[in-house]
């Protein structure tokens, strides 16, 4: 069981990642960001749980993102303003504004950008840790885990040991073609039959945190059951219904986590108004 | 005796693996042949690293080393599995430093031969390489060329596109330009087509036709030379170049190139369009000699009717 500090602290992180995308949905629905935006809200208590489980295992790792990136970077301490630059187009920007919403990039936090092509992270990724034998971070959706050489590169993981942990974020959705349409087979048995030790969970952190004692010591993939709350790209709402683990732990946690909220709500109000007046004034 | 170019490759891989602390990475390498004699026999343990056979997650593998500052040697057999090797290496390694300010380096070796190989091993396939941003590509055919490429690659941190050659792994000599005070016209030639080119320029000589030999080993980023624009712009017939590709691809870019900067005609062949089967009646070889002297003596004739 994790303690009340272990779950404030996961909530912290998730409530600067939820803020950021309410914020960063509201600014593109007024046309105020000009490049294509992919929100992870309802998705962050993902990577806000995997980047305090590792902060307390004292590891440093290689991060390899998908596109949908936002909560990844805010998670492992990318830079706030940096994160709202790139969105903004500047050249002060996490990626110097090459980056927009789907290939942000930090040095700082190790983390390497993505190219655009569903799931080259992970050979990619795999390559990095087979060089370095540095522990490893890859992050994938329930789609791009479906493409040939994500498969290829989760064998050869296996094959060299790695000290590599998949993260499967599986919304169930490819821009909106369900799972059970794409296909009959599930990630945790793939994982499995590739001899990694696999794992079919929910976004909760007390599920997450039963796999601590595994990261990095020889392949682990973690297939994370989750929601998405907004479009696949740009600034909408697919159901008014979806389930939604911020609220859900929100609500457990009560009064402390309502005010770490507001908090962070006022703050990200404030650093994205800071920087719209600096945009006008250029 | 001078060394052929495979001792030379095989030199340098041992040097990049004992000296260096880089990596060579690709399939099949340490099983019998070792590449056409390129590789030392090292393993694993040395930093020669067996890939699975899966090549496209094979070429993702080798960039995330690259990320790394591994400087990884990258060992593509036949030169048409690039189409399923190059796509996260043009996207991903070529793009890292432009987009992310992170260099990529990595050395693709890509090995090029012909002959009864069929429709997806044979020839040449820089051209793929060509079209994207990012690259730098050599054809190196030579002792001294591969020294040279070599060099280049450990100062810099260039993605590098090495085409090679099978047929040219015995040789050991060096292929300057052969570029006579008054040329009729100048051949262009890239990899294997340039051990062709000295026939051509014999049988024409006895024509009374004089050919000026270019070799084009650093092919991307294309520099002209100076001696090579002189001796084009005096030219009686312009240019021709041949490649181990189709010509569609780099050969016409390089010969637009050249004709623009010279204001001559500028010809190509390389391989014919259509794909290659496994017998000798339906393969797709590069240009050999007698083909060249036909598509000389076509474009003399072209030109002179036109005058």
């Amino acid at each position: 069981m994790l303690s009340l500090n272990q779950k404030i602290n996961i909530f912290k992180t998730a409530s600067l990642c939820r803020n950021f995308e309410e914020e960063t949905f509201k600014h593109s629905k007024e046309k105020r960001i000009k490049v294509p935006i992919y929100l992870s809200a309802g998705q962050e208590y993902i990577s806000s749980t995997i980047s305090n489980l590792i902060k307390e295992l004292k590891i440093k790792p290689l991060i390899f993102p998908q596109h949908r990136c936002h909560s990844i970077y805010l998670s492992f301490g990318g830079d706030i303003n940096k994160l709202i630059q790139e969105l903004l187009g500047s050249d002060k920007g996490c990626t110097n504004g090459m980056g927009g919403s789907a290939s942000i990039h930090s040095k700082k936090i190790n983390m390497f950008g993505h190219d655009g092509h569903m799931g080259t992270q992970a050979p990619i990724g795999v390559g990095a840790c087979f060089s370095t034998k540095k522990p490893t971070v890859v992050f994938l959706g329930d789609a791009s885990a479906e493409e040939d050489y994500v498969l290829a590169a989760l064998g050869w993981a296996s094959t060299k040991k790695l000290p590599i942990v998949f993260v499967i974020e599986d919304n169930n959705l490819s821009i909106l073609t369900e799972k059970k349409i794409r296909r009959n087979w599930q990630m945790h048995d793939v994982g499995k039959a590739f001899k990694i030790q696999s794992f079919d969970i929910k976004d909760s952190p007390d599920e997450i945190y039963k796999h601590k004692n595994k990261f990095f010591k020889q392949p682990l993939l973690l297939n994370i059951n989750t929601n998405r709350l907004f479009w696949h790209s740009g600034a909408g709402q697919d159901s008014l219904k979806t389930f939604d683990r911020y609220k859900v732990e929100m609500k457990k946690l009560g009064k402390k986590a309502e005010d770490i909220d507001q908090i962070n709500k006022n703050k990200i109000e404030k650093l994205w108004q800071n920087h719209l007046k600096k945009q006008l004034k250029k | 005796m001078a060394k052929p170019l495979k001792e030379t490759i095989k030199e340098i891989i041992r040097t990049h693996l004992k000296k260096k602390r880089g990596i060579v990475m690709g399939q099949c390498l340490t099983a019998v042949g070792w590449v056409g004699g390129t590789l030392p026999e090292l393993y694993e343990k040395d930093g020669m690293i067996e890939l699975s056979m899966a090549d496209v997650a094979g070429g993702g593998i080798v960039v995330g080393a690259a990320l790394m500052g591994k400087k990884p040697i990258y060992i593509i057999r036949y030169q048409g599995f690039n189409w399923y090797n190059a796509p996260m290496i043009v996207n991903y390694a070529c793009k890292s430093k432009e987009i992310w300010k992170v260099p990529c380096p990595m050395l693709i070796r890509g090995i090029g031969m012909e002959g009864g190989i069929g429709p997806v091993a044979g020839s040449s396939h820089h051209s793929i390489y060509f079209r994207m941003p990012g690259i730098t590509i050599f054809s190196p055919m030579t002792p001294g060329e591969y020294k040279f490429m070599y060099n280049y690659f450990i100062k810099n941190e260039d993605v590098i596109y090495a085409s090679e050659h099978r047929s040219s792994f015995e040789n050991t000599k060096e292929l300057p330009d052969r570029l006579n005070d008054k040329c009729d016209i100048i051949i262009f030639a890239i990899s294997i087509t340039r051990f062709e080119v000295t026939k051509v320029k014999n049988i024409l000589k006895k024509q009374n036709i004089t050919v000026g030999i270019a070799n084009i080993f650093w092919i991307k980023p294309f520099k002209i030379k100076n001696s090579w624009l002189e001796k084009l712009k005096t030219s009686k017939y312009g240019g021709l170049v041949l490649d181990d590709d189709y010509d569609s691809g780099i050969a016409k870019s390089i010969a637009n190139d050249l004709s623009l900067k010279s204001g001559k005609r500028i010809f190509t062949i390389g391989l014919k369009n259509k794909s290659a089967g496994f017998s000798k009646q339906t393969d797709n070889l590069p240009p050999n000699s007698i083909e060249i002297v036909k598509k000389v003596n076509s474009i003399i004739h072209l030109l002179a009717k036109n005058k």
